[in-house]
């Protein structure tokens, strides 16, 4: 057992519409990752020059983890990651 | 038709015109793009708007529509009042006020709903929904209502009462979430992927923010096809501060307008000042607030979606944005009302706070020309001015009237 991440519809088509899947990790980065090395063309799509790119919002446990250490932040087993994008709302 | 695509804000990609609202190669934000090389006749555009119904479907030409939407509870239209007392409490030159309030259910949101809920009905949803700070929510109940479809309005749980019940009573699903309207939005955006259901604010993103145009294309209409100087607007997400400047940017380019962009300033509330703080510090992006805490609650997005853009406004058009504290605000409330006899809401408050700002500080030329965006009612904060009222008690006596109630005063 390890990390779960959760997949928005809009990846979806590179994960075989896979909404969730699992993965290994200490940290958000590392669990991204090993997701990465699972799905051809994911990394590009989330990160740009190893950074999160500014319209993805990822969180663990439903925290913003730019809130936390970024990329960085650790993750435990049973541990929930949620991939969003940021540019949804309005008041 | 003249909206012929979807593109993204960033790495331009097009899409089809639906439900999609995030660009799937990079996750910038969409939004609609037109094909206005058939309107090139200013002037007759001009008579076609004034000659239109007195709603914001006078400005369909200018909205994604292939014709225009009939719908039951029309938006917009709303006064455009200059106030000689406002401006010279200020010591400024002149004043409007733009009272969005005065719409269906007393905010701008009914703009916004419009058209989302218009193209929710061309695209074959039966179910319309929102995460909301309040406002959203009225407009989504109503107008779902009103169009005859079923509706679910998400909020935060510790929204004032008023909004509340002025939701529930339109028969939606009222859904109040344990958490700030940042949670409310994370789970807004996960339950759109699985419902097939019409977010305004989240799928149908695109389509909504159109709306927001209106109050600019508006403004403009209501001076005479002028632009003003300057226009003061409040910031929470940031769509309608940058959407106003869409629609004066798009009837530039028409020739309905001439001149240049006005100086945008916007307004936030120090509770939650994402992106005034990113202004001050220079930052190109927000840092999202955690836990907001200020009495506009219709302002408090901790991470707002517009950010980015509405600093990028601000900064070339040699605007601002501006924070003011919770007292400032409910100051803010009472000089509108006292000067200009519109009660706003805590957001209003926010906005005529930092014009109060602006001037003090020396911003405002005395000869510009300035427009206060007023967004909401307030009679739906009434908490926020509670303590600040007084009442006189008397017996029904004019002996009892005399020994208590002071004499006028003189009017300031």
């Amino acid at each position: 057992m390890g990390v779960t991440v959760k997949i928005p519809t809009q990846l979806r088509t590179l994960t075989g519409n896979e909404a969730e899947t699992e993965v290994e990790g200490a940290s958000v980065g590392e669990a991204l990752d090993a997701l990465f090395d699972r799905y051809d063309g994911l990394r590009d799509r989330i990160t740009e020059d190893g950074e999160l790119r500014r319209f993805v919002n990822v969180y663990v446990g439903g925290e913003d983890i730019r809130f936390g250490s970024g990329l960085d932040t650790p993750v435990q087993e049973g541990d929930e990651i949620t991939i969003l994008p940021a540019v949804a709302g309005g008041s | 038709m003249p909206a012929e695509a979807l593109k993204c804000k960033e790495c331009h990609s097009t899409y089809p015109l639906d439900a999609s609202y995030v660009c799937e190669q990079c996750f910038g934000p969409l939004e609609v793009s037109y094909d206005h090389s058939a309107l090139d006749d200013a002037p007759a555009l001009r008579r076609k708007v004034q000659a239109g119904p007195p709603s914001i479907w006078r400005y369909a030409d200018f909205l994604p529509f292939p014709q225009r939407p009939q719908t039951a509870l029309d938006a917009g239209l709303t006064p455009l009042i200059r106030s000689e007392r406002l401006a010279e409490r200020l010591g400024v030159g002149e004043v409007w006020v733009k009272n969005d309030a005065a719409n269906p259910t007393h905010s701008f949101k009914d703009r916004v709903v419009s058209v989302a809920v218009a193209k929710a009905k061309e695209l074959g949803y039966e179910v319309v929904a929102c995460a909301s700070t309040g406002n959203l929510a009225n407009a989504v109940a109503a107008h779902a209502a009103a169009a005859g479809l079923e509706s679910f309005v998400f909020v935060p749980a510790d929204l004032e009462e008023q909004k509340i019940l002025a939701t529930g009573v339109y028969g939606t699903h009222l859904v109040a979430v344990n958490g700030n309207y940042d949670d409310v939005n994370r789970l807004c955006t996960e339950l759109s992927s699985e419902h097939p259901w019409a977010f305004v604010n989240v799928n149908l993103r695109p389509y909504y923010a159109e709306g927001s145009k209106t109050l600019g294309f508006e403004i403009a209409e209501q001076l005479g096809f002028e632009l003003p100087d300057r226009v003061v607007v409040p910031v929470a997400s940031g769509s309608l501060f940058t959407r106003i400047a869409s629609g004066f940017e798009e009837w530039l380019e028409l020739g309905l307008l001439e001149g240049r962009l006005p100086t945008f300033n916007g307004a936030q509330a120090e509770g939650c000042a994402p992106v005034a703080e990113a202004f001050a510090a220079g930052a190109d992006v927000c840092r999202p607030i955690r836990n907001p805490h200020t009495i506009a609650k219709s302002l408090a997005i901790g991470n707002p979606a517009d950010g980015v853009f509405a600093l990028d406004l601000a900064r070339r058009t040699g605007g601002s944005i501006d924070a003011v504290a919770d007292d400032e605000i409910v100051e803010g409330i009472r000089l509108l009302a006292e000067t200009t006899g519109i009660f706003t809401e805590t957001a209003g408050g926010v906005t005529t706070a930092v014009l109060a700002k602006l001037a003090q500080r020396g911003d405002i030329g005395s000869d510009e020309r300035v427009v206060l965006v007023i967004t909401g009612e307030g009679l739906k904060t009434l908490d926020a001015v509670r303590d600040v009222v007084t009442v006189h008690e008397v017996e029904p006596t004019a002996a009892s009237f005399a020994a208590t109630v002071p004499a006028p005063a003189g009017v300031r």
